[in-house]
């Protein structure tokens, strides 16, 4: 098995030469597993979880302000945003590849919504929704049929993305408003049984993401790619069309995001999304997809997403320490999950 | 480095041209940009014009050859942009005790995140992509822990490293020629440069054959870390000031563009030094060319993603072999 050592980098195009198959159910799994092996798979599914509860009961413990209805329902909403992207982002590593181009694909969302607002609220979402989707087809087509590196496509649509939204914006220096009574803003403000609405539009999200990837044909084609894309394409699995439509949902989900962190702002701010798609490639990380591809599951990333968002709201509690220490922790955090995912890997293949 | 005469005896057939194309074409850019300078934009053929390009490039070429060792053992250094920035945070701090310690500092912070980086894909066998965006998000995070806004460098010595010059060269540029020289050397005549490459074309069959793989991809991502911070100890100087948040910002891609257009595959196996050097001055010219005339800096981005992905398209065929 020394072709499975996850050494060989994302740069050859296609890195579906890892050695790991499609996930069987997991009933299946448990059967033939011995205890570690179990024990392993289960630390690579759940640690995640069982962290995020710790790291929350400490806070809860450690500061009166983190467990307050207020504290909660802010982080909530703005995990929202976060979790919609790393859904996208998690189709796309599960196939093995990479999305770069997010978090401009975020700002770029944004701004077009709150211009497009103007024209009625279905503008504003279609708007960004189109103009994203576009240049996710235009990354998965060149990934996919031109077998380029999907690292170094997803850098320059972020590129791309980015000189779009300048132009847009006069070199980034007009900011659009939303108007705060349209229906649009109310998507982003409204609460609904005290939850905020882009909450439960996330949510919603989640449920139809599970539910694509776990039971239905293009689910399974996606991790097929992922596990093995020869394979895959000997079985008879679009891997091509599949890889494009991953890219594109990738896309769509960054668009969305934009949109609806446009209309919480009631504007089309310029200059966020930097750094955003690391947030959302280390909440999959952490969530347990495999960057390796084919192996990986859309709960884990909310709980990652959870977990990220939890530790930058206890730093910011914290207050004595800087806000840059969110980025060392995040870093740290996703280097720690990463060596523990190699070696939980390289153990369970070992036995 | 000059372009050589390319051994024109080989009767010329078709399948030739795409590899030719890769090679050289990065020169024929730098040829035709420079051309259309000359003839579109006023005031082009100025020393002054030349010498303001060529600082400009300096820091962006130190950055690439880093990166161009990294990708010929078949990985890549993201956290180039953030070494950057750590870089200038520390110069900035340690300058109170003169600017050669100061320097030290900068040079040994790059190269503890090239160890990390390094380890992390040596040892635990992360993919690189992966390893050096976790020391992306964390080395940008510690250069705004160390230094939390812009701050102005006041010291004569990096005032004469940025801005005086010998025998009419620019340091700066004198110190990236210097520095791309070296690495030249060392990926073609050394053991070293030959083990990377081996490396790069194929890990398990280095691995095979004895080579020392974990050293040598350690001692590449050192490399490249050392060589990131003193782009930005040059960078620093041409500034004046030290500025972690936006120094280095998208580094990493300008300098993965440089060594791609250069001719340099993002397989591995193979590093075009000289292919790196005329990259990053086409890029440079491209901006510069675009600026002349008035486009904004939206275009700019526009026009570099699309060159990205046409280099990385051209230089696919040769991947194939």
């Amino acid at each position: 098995m020394e072709t499975g050592k996850p050494g060989s980098s994302g740069s050859s195009g296609s890195s579906g030469s890892s050695g790991k198959g499609v996930p069987a159910p997991m009933a299946e799994e448990r059967l033939g597993a011995s205890r570690a092996e179990r024990l392993s798979a289960l630390a690579q599914r759940h640690g995640a979880l069982v962290t995020l509860i710790l790291v929350a009961l400490a806070a809860s413990i450690g500061f009166d302000t983190f467990a307050t209805g207020d504290n909660l329902a802010n982080m909530a909403v703005s995990s929202a945003f976060l979790a919609v992207v790393a859904l996208g982002m998690t189709f796309v590593v599960i196939t093995g590849g990479i999305d770069l181009s997010v978090g401009s694909l975020f700002a770029l969302g944004g701004v077009l919504a709150a211009w497009g607002s103007r024209y009625g609220t279905a503008v504003a979402l279609l708007l960004p929704l189109a103009v994203c989707g576009v240049i996710g087809l235009v990354n998965g087509v060149l990934i996919a049929r031109a077998r380029l590196a999907p690292f170094i496509v997803t850098l320059a649509a972020m590129l791309l993305a980015r000189g779009v939204l300048l132009s847009v914006t006069d070199e980034g220096s007009t900011t659009y408003l939303v108007d705060e009574t349209s229906f649009f803003a109310r998507l982003g403000q409204d609460t609904l049984l005290g939850i905020g609405v882009p909450v439960w539009i996330t949510g919603a999200l989640f449920v139809m993401g599970a539910v694509a990837l776990r039971r239905s044909r293009f689910g399974q084609y996606v991790y097929a790619v992922g596990g093995n894309e020869d394979a895959a394409a000997l079985m008879g699995a679009p891997v091509a069309r599949t890889k494009i439509a991953v890219y594109t949902l990738s896309g769509l989900c960054a668009g969305l995001a934009g949109a609806l962190n446009a209309a919480w702002l009631v504007s089309g701010v310029t200059i966020l999304g930097a750094g955003l798609e690391l947030e959302a490639i280390s909440a999959v990380v952490i969530g347990g997809t495999l960057l390796t591809g084919g192996y990986g599951f859309i709960s884990g990333s909310l709980v990652g997403v959870l977990l990220l968002k939890v530790i930058q709201n206890v730093i910011n509690q914290i207050g004595s320490l800087d806000s840059a220490y969110q980025q060392v922790v995040s870093g740290a955090f996703l280097a720690v999950v990463v060596i523990a995912q190699t070696w939980l890997g390289r153990r369970r293949r070992m036995l | 480095m000059t372009e050589p005469a390319a051994p024109r005896r080989v009767p010329w057939d078709r399948a030739r041209t795409p590899a030719f194309l890769q090679g050289y074409g990065v020169y024929a850019g730098v040829a035709v940009l420079l051309l259309a300078n000359v003839l579109l934009t006023p005031h082009f053929l100025s020393a002054e014009n030349f010498r303001t390009q060529a600082v400009q490039v300096a820091p962006v070429l130190v950055v690439a050859l880093g990166m161009a060792l990294a990708i010929g053992a078949e990985g890549v250094d993201l956290s180039v942009g953030s070494v950057m920035a750590l870089s200038t945070s520390l110069l900035s701090l340690y300058l109170g005790y003169g600017p050669w310690i100061a320097l030290i500092a900068a040079v040994v912070g790059g190269a503890a995140v090239g160890l990390a980086n390094g380890s992390l894909i040596a040892f635990v066998g992360v993919q690189p992509i992966v390893a050096t965006l976790a020391l992306m998000v964390a080395g940008r995070g510690l250069a705004l822990v160390l230094l939390p806004q812009l701050r102005d460098v006041r010291d004569p010595g990096m005032a004469a490293l940025g801005s005086q010059d010998l025998l009419g060269v620019p340091h700066p540029v004198l110190i990236a020629a210097v520095l791309a020289l070296a690495v030249g050397f060392t990926v073609r005549r050394t053991t070293f440069g030959r083990q990377l490459l081996a490396i790069g074309d194929s890990r398990p069959a280095a691995r095979l054959a004895g080579l020392p793989v974990r050293r040598v991809l350690i001692v590449v991502y050192i490399c490249s870390g050392v060589l990131a911070a003193i782009a930005g100890v040059l960078a620093t100087a041409r500034l004046q000031a030290s500025d972690p948040t936006s120094l280095g910002t998208l580094m990493e891609l300008s300098a993965i563009t440089a060594v791609v257009v250069g001719g340099t595959p993002l397989s591995g196996g193979r590093i075009r030094i000289g292919g790196t050097v005329a990259g990053a001055v086409l890029i440079q010219l491209l901006t510069a060319t675009l600026i002349k005339h008035d486009l904004p800096p939206s275009w700019t981005q526009i026009a570099q993603a699309v060159v990205i992905v046409l280099a990385v398209h051209a230089a696919r065929e040769r991947g194939k072999r």
